[in-house]
């Protein structure tokens, strides 16, 4: 198989998940495109680690998805705060620190 | 026996070009609906659909170690998380309202302007570059060769990484608690 197919699918959810991130209103949504970027990194990471022939780029991936959950638990337990607090994930509507 | 291995080897190719692509397909298709869609739910849902697809991706490229651990926490916990959150916060189920602020072609132009960047530079660096997805062992299994390699290479990022994990439960805990 080419590598560019691998490289290629990953780049293309990497920009999707950029997009997500800037273009998304609810703070939920965000993290959800956030993770497409880390998925894309993955798929990243075998594709080279499978076109080395070492195991690295595996151990590497599961850093990554190790990092992955610790990000989502802390980024929900924080959209939960903004909820209890503003009545509302909408990223518009925080903006308290806007000069 | 040589001309019936090389066979083998190009319809094994074939199949393996065959599931790349229904794979693929399904994955992009889930990423751009996942990004559009006025549904919070569909959006998690088209999410799994991705990560799932990369779970089959991993399976190719024979790293079936990563490809379990991926339906594990990526599709058993952080889908269901995600999930959690959406309906934590109330969030407004059902299809129709706006989910996208007005910097929506802004963010559109940037993400293909990326792509675009990101495809020439791959295009001209790996083009014609073949990956041959042969299980990467020492005698044992891909998963033992992983444990090795954690256990020999990577000590201090894994131990870095328990560290990371118990900081970021006790940093949730102390976030999302009602005091």
């Amino acid at each position: 198989m080419l590598l560019n197919e691998y490289l290629l699918l990953a780049a293309f959810l990497f920009c999707t998940g950029v997009y997500g991130a800037l273009a998304r209103k609810n703070s939920v949504l965000v993290l959800m495109s956030i993770e497409l970027i880390l998925n894309a990194v993955n798929i990243n990471l075998i594709a080279f680690g499978a076109f080395n022939h070492t195991v690295a780029g595996q151990v590497f991936a599961l850093f990554v998805i190790a990092v992955a959950a610790a990000e989502v638990g802390v980024g929900l337990a924080i959209v939960l705060l903004i909820y209890r607090n503003r009545h509302s994930i909408d990223l518009d509507k925080v903006d308290v620190m806007k000069g | 026996m040589g001309g019936s291995h090389l066979a083998l080897v190009h319809g094994l190719n074939v199949a393996q070009q065959i599931a790349f692509f229904a794979l693929a397909g399904a994955m992009v298709l889930s990423a751009l609906r996942m990004v559009t869609t006025k549904n919070l739910v569909h959006a998690a849902l088209y999410l799994t659909v991705v990560l799932a697809g990369a779970a089959g991706l991993y399976i190719l490229l024979a790293a079936e170690f990563i490809a379990v651990t991926q339906v594990l926490v990526y599709i058993g916990a952080i889908v269901v998380l995600m999930l959690f959150g959406l309906f934590l916060t109330r969030a407004p189920l059902g299809t129709g309202q706006d989910l996208d602020n007005n910097q929506r072609w802004l963010a559109a132009i940037i993400a293909l302007f990326l792509f675009g960047v990101l495809g020439v530079t791959l295009q001209k660096g790996f083009k014609g570059t073949h990956v041959n997805a042969i299980p990467i062992t020492d005698g044992g299994s891909n998963t033992a060769a992983i444990g090795v390699s954690i256990f020999h290479d990577f000590v201090v990022p894994f131990e870095v990484a328990s560290i990371l994990l118990l900081a970021a439960l006790v940093g949730a805990v102390v976030i999302a608690r009602r005091d």
